[in-house]
């Protein structure tokens, strides 16, 4: 693409195509502007696609065994250990990470702050296409995973804190896919829609923080049926929605920027100058709202061990593991996050939001593999179990960048149509 | 009498205040503990673990009850009491066996004691209160059943029992299902008979009756016979009550009971988050617009103001 570009190619950003005044078909904007030979050529320069390909290669016949050999032929999950990497990373550890989009939307919709307008929709994207992908993972794991409306609609069980999950997940599913019908309407030439979703877009982002709140705290308090299961250094139950709700807004801000620095490096030709010139001051607002929300995680998870008096925990074996996720996942990202905005450098938070990002996916991997059972016996999962995951993730990947690749998220459509 | 004046009539009614809302907690603090405590005529089994002899009769009975394959070693083979699965552990409830007796040798005991494990049928069943699709019932004779029908296999019920008893089909890739001990309640406990494992015992190890009842006798049985018993019915409070109960000579313990469970059933520690549900679902919308409204008041008043 880059190539490309250096030639002189510049890809599809309004209705109208310039040489010839005719509007854009609907198969020019899914290849860029670019004719099908082009469009191949480049996707096979990309090495990138070279490494998916790799990974479809071996991952497709695995995922597909799946479904006919059953859980028990791809997975480790066992009496003892019914979940494993399928929840363990696609739902606790892909959630959290995706709750920037209803951070994003608060801040520009309801705070009015509309100066991170360049990044919103890219937070409102990665809460989507994470949503999503946690809901695959999903599928992926249930044993019968043709049920998934059971909850809503055959046998409801509304009293079990994975109903109200469900039922969440599947509203603030459309909630954003709503907030991302704007940068649709742009591509498609579509007027009505945008129109109409802004009328309403106070009440979807108020709709968005309530669902976030509760969903992301009932994915915590998932594990407050099992006291004794989770080790008591990871377990409150006074506190554990709020350690997993209060970690997600971090963990959702630092994704985002995770995200646009990639965007950065390898979608350049995409971002405009809008998104270019201001994404380090964004990154630095970003980096202000991941420190508050890490020193408030920091003390209420020091409450919760003071609250059930878990102090003598921290001498175990399992309390140097407690402590190492606590400096490595916690204290270091704040520090440098702090840092970052004294010095105002962008770089040094976006190592942070990495950093941080890598203390969240440590987090939710402890609470539900790592420590679950610590009484009884570790659980290594199926090497199958592996090659799943990363084949689904990089489906994850591959539908991110074709998004990206479209619609308007690092770009601003020309000639909009309002 | 003292003459109630302003300033007393706001401190008395201030400390009555306090007192009521420390009532009112200590009121939802014995609600959330839990008190349903079962249904007052449900069933139960009283276990007297030191009569056990591990004959496996109960298993054998079981499986035939419930039409179960074909186990991997005959019912008479006591080999499998030294098998051991991941991590050194005894045998546990498999999807091929609801109910699984195992062998503890104790140290100065002259015999070594067996325990027979199954599902307990807790009061409150942490399995019940945890399925988003309802699949559990407790029914009023005391069984924790279980509809195969409306089960989407995410497990969570696993996660909750804490006496790690539910079983998974994971080999099927068609119906994969929840296998567990459901009491014989479609072929026995709903006409009032005993499950099969009871009444197939040769040694009288269980005993079938009301739950209430049970427990009586389990007391006179601790008191008529100092020193011989622990003094400790093993389900009377665990995690609420289960219908289930045992006897033991030695310590809880020391053959594999989990005696760190508490008393409360386990929805009780779910309640903390619960509770916020309702209160985030109506305060949230009025105070987060309330915010907007706020921090967009500037622009607004700018508005108003070129207009005029």
């Amino acid at each position: 693409m880059n190539k490309l570009i250096a030639e002189g190619f510049q890809p599809i950003d309004t209705l109208i195509k310039p040489s010839t005044n005719n509007p854009w078909s609907f198969k020019d904007k899914l290849l860029l502007g670019l004719t099908p030979q082009e469009y191949t050529k480049q996707l096979v320069r990309n090495p990138f696609n070279w490494i998916l390909a790799i990974i479809y290669a071996v991952g497709i016949p695995i995922l597909v065994g799946r479904f006919i050999f059953g859980l028990g032929w791809a997975t480790h999950s066992s009496y003892d250990y019914p979940w494993g990497l399928f929840l363990g990373w696609g739902l606790f550890v892909m959630v959290p990470l995706s709750a920037s989009g209803f951070m994003l939307g608060t801040t520009v919709e309801l705070f009015g702050r509309k100066d991170f307008k360049p990044i919103e929709r890219l937070g409102l994207l990665n809460g989507l296409l994470g949503y999503f992908f946690a809901v695959v993972f999903l599928e992926v794991d249930l044993g019968q995973p043709w049920r998934l409306v059971y909850p809503m609609f055959v046998s409801l069980g509304p009293a079990a804190v994975l109903f109200l999950v469900a039922w969440h997940v599947a509203t603030y599913l459309s909630v954003q896919i709503a907030e991302l019908v704007p940068a649709t309407s742009e591509l498609m030439g579509w007027v009505k829609p945008k129109k109409f979703i802004k009328s309403i877009v106070l009440g979807l982002t108020v709709a968005g923080i309530i669902l976030s709140t509760l969903h992301q705290g009932a994915l915590g308090a998932l594990f407050t049926y099992a006291p004794g299961k989770v080790h008591p250094l990871w377990f409150s139950a006074a506190f554990q929605w709020f350690h997993f709700f209060c970690s997600s807004i971090f963990g959702g801000l630092s994704m985002l920027i995770v995200v646009s620095t990639l965007s950065k490096w390898f979608l350049q030709w995409r971002c405009d100058a809008n998104f270019t010139k201001n994404l380090d001051k964004l990154t630095l607002g970003i980096a202000k709202g991941c420190s508050l929300a890490l020193i408030t995680y920091l003390v209420i998870k020091l409450v919760a061990l003071a609250h059930d008096n878990e102090w003598g925990y921290l001498l175990s074996g399992w309390g140097q593991l407690y402590i190492f996720e606590m400096t490595a996942g916690v204290i270091l990202p704040l520090v440098f996050f702090t840092m970052a905005i004294r010095t105002n450098r962008a770089g040094l938070a976006r190592f942070a939001a990495f950093v941080a990002v890598f203390g969240i996916a440590l987090n939710r991997l402890n609470t539900v593999l790592i420590t679950f059972n610590w009484h009884l016996y570790q659980e290594i999962p199926h090497w199958r179990e592996f090659v799943i995951a990363v084949t689904v993730y990089a489906t994850y990947i591959v539908v991110y960048r074709a998004v990206l690749y479209r619609l308007p998220i690092l770009y601003t459509w020309q000639g909009d149509s309002k | 009498m003292k003459k109630l004046d302003r300033r007393n009539f706001i401190k008395g009614s201030l400390a009555g205040g306090i007192a009521a809302a420390a009532a009112g907690k200590a009121r939802k603090a014995t609600a959330a503990g839990g008190d349903f405590g079962g249904y007052p005529d449900s069933m139960g089994v009283l276990v007297d673990l030191t009569k056990c002899v591990g004959c496996r009769t109960c298993e054998a009975a079981c499986n035939k009850e419930q039409g179960l394959p074909e186990p991997d070693k005959p019912f008479d083979d006591y080999s499998v009491f030294d098998e051991h699965r991941h991590g050194g552990l005894p045998r546990r409830t498999t999807e091929k066996a609801y109910t699984v007796v195992n062998r503890y040798n104790i140290e100065g005991r002259e015999h070594p004691l067996f325990r027979k494990v199954q599902c307990n049928h807790c009061n409150e069943p942490a399995c019940l209160t945890s399925c988003f699709v309802n699949a559990y019932t407790k029914t009023p004779e005391g069984a924790v059943i279980y509809n195969a029908k409306v089960c989407v296999g995410c497990r969570t019920c696993m996660i909750a029992c804490p006496f790690y008893v539910p079983a998974y089909s994971y080999s099927s890739a068609i119906n994969p299902v929840v296998k567990k001990c459901i009491m014989c309640y479609d072929t026995r406990l709903k006409f009032g008979r005993p499950p099969a494992c009871v009444e197939s015992c040769p040694q009288g190890v269980m005993t079938f009756g009301k739950r209430k009842d049970l427990i009586a006798i389990a007391h006179e049985k601790i008191e008529a016979t100092p020193g011989k018993y622990v003094n400790h019915l093993y389900g009377e409070h665990e995690v609420g009550g289960t219908s289930w109960m045992y006897l033991s000579d030695v310590p809880f313990e020391d053959i594999g009971f989990d005696t760190h469970l508490g008393k409360e059933p386990i929805i009780s520690y779910v309640k903390d988050f619960l509770a916020i549900v309702p209160m985030v679902l109506c305060i949230w919308p009025a105070l987060f617009t309330g915010f907007h409204l706020l921090s967009t008041r500037k622009q607004a008043n700018k508005e108003e103001s070129t207009k005029a």
